[in-house]
């Protein structure tokens, strides 16, 4: 095997105990999310026992801002298919070695996800759920700004534009992860 | 859900405003000897907040005003309007369209006051403030307690009120003394009403007919933050 300059990166990522902290702490916050949003929506949904006949939410509100249980409730499946996928296989599985010269033999992570973006199903459930991510994160970012109390005139437009652009980056590119290996499996 | 009922008027012009349509309609009713239907008013003139309706599934209907200043211009020849009352917990319905929003009231009574001393009356100007922070508080000053905000947010949440009264005494001298204490207790009894919380729609401040805006939401939260973990009470 060659010297890749790529695994080395990735090799030393997957050992430094701050990538490990980080993703503990990953893990702790959106569990924490996830059941912070699920109590909140619960008093939120009882706050209005009797709903109206007819309600033009669309006329004063963004809908993924109306919609953020919704789209988390489809992140959170996504989260789990993913981890089911990946994780799960790469901590518990059978996985296939590979050995490279840097850093010897380990699991060959990158076989099993190739494998799976080969599946144009599995490929097309990753980009559509990021379509997902990009409407929860279009009102999440500015929204917890505001939640902390965080605005001010000179901040919440730059606060505003970071979003949009975090909006857009982040699920495009993870958007192109499998669409560039499913391509990559055509040829 | 009370069941819509359809009710039908031969006699509105488009020069009414909406409450006088409700009021030929139920001159109407009174001759064929039905019951009127029941709505709150008081003012008329988009000062007092009562005209609490909620209008083709908007608060106070397609403008972004109160009711007694909407005109039946604003619909169509033939048009069917569906009116309900507001819609939470924390704003039971009396009768037909009238809620009862005395939560509003309890909120205040919580602490949307300043204290002062008896005395002498004290000159005008005693007191320097600037003329933004002036302004500031006074457009949080001009919510009327209509509860539009309740009504349009999807959780029912009344944060957008209860941060307008916040805000007017937080940003003036006057309201320092009483500050922490009452962003304690005014949140306490928002959430003890049964209002749902903020998540940052903006449907509140779209459909406020005083236009309040989102920044005191985040500035009632910040005083909130501030409170809790600097007053003295445990
Ligand atoms: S904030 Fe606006 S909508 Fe809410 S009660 Fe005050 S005036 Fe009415
Ligand atoms: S009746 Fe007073 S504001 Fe409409």
């Amino acid at each position: 095997m060659v010297a890749n300059p790529l695994i080395c990166t990735l090799r030393l990522m997957a050992n430094n105990p701050l990538i490990r902290v980080v993703s503990i702490l990953n893990f702790v916050f959106i569990a924490a999310h996830v059941v912070y949003s699920a109590i909140l929506t619960k008093q939120n949904k009882s706050a209005r026992p009797v709903g109206y006949a007819v309600a033009n939410g669309a006329s004063n509100s963004p809908w993924a801002s109306r919609n953020m249980g919704l789209l988390g409730t489809i992140l959170l499946l996504f989260i789990l298919v993913h981890l089911r996928g990946f994780w799960y296989e790469v901590k518990f599985g059978e996985m296939p070695m590979v050995t490279y010269e840097e850093s010897g033999t380990i699991k060959d992570v990158y076989t099993i996800v190739a494998a799976s973006y080969e599946n144009v199903g599995y490929a097309l459930f990753y980009v559509v759920c990021m379509g997902f991510l990009a409407f929860h994160l279009s009102h999440g970012f500015s929204s917890a700004f505001q939640t902390l109390g965080l605005n001010h005139v000179k901040y919440s437009p730059v606060i505003k534009k970071v979003g949009y652009a975090i909006t857009i980056l982040i699920p495009t590119l993870f958007a192109a992860i499998p669409v560039v290996m499913y391509i990559q499996s055509l040829s | 859900m009370d069941p819509l009922k359809t009710i039908k008027s031969e006699a509105v012009s488009a020069d009414m405003s909406f409450l006088e349509m409700l009021d030929v309609l139920n001159e109407e009713l009174s001759e064929k000897g039905e019951d009127p239907v029941h709505f709150d008013h008081d003012c008329r003139e988009g000062i007092c907040g009562m005209c609490s309706l909620h209008i083709n599934g908007k608060p106070h209907g397609p403008q972004q005003t109160t009711t007694c200043q909407l005109h039946m211009r604003s619909f169509k020849d033939g048009d069917t309007i569906t009116i309900e009352p507001w819609r939470a917990k924390a704003f039971p319905v009396m009768k037909d369209l009238v809620v009862d929003r005395s939560a509003f009231d309890r909120i205040i009574q919580a602490g949307g006051y300043v204290s002062v001393n008896t005395g002498g009356v004290p000159d005008a100007n005693e007191i320097p403030i600037p003329k933004k922070i002036a302004d500031e508080a006074f457009d949080a000053a001009t919510c009327i307690g209509c509860g539009a905000c309740v009504a349009a947010c999807k959780n029912a949440s009344a944060m957008l009120f209860t941060s307008a009264k916040i805000s007017q005494l937080a940003l003036l001298p006057q309201g320092q003394v009483e500050r922490k204490e009452r962003a304690e207790k005014m949140i306490a009894q928002m959430d003890a009403e049964g209002f749902g919380a903020c998540t940052n729609t903006g449907a509140c401040s779209a459909e406020c007919p005083k236009g309040i805006s989102l920044t005191n939401i985040a500035r009632m939260n910040r005083e909130y933050f501030s409170a809790v973990v600097s007053s003295n009470n445990v």
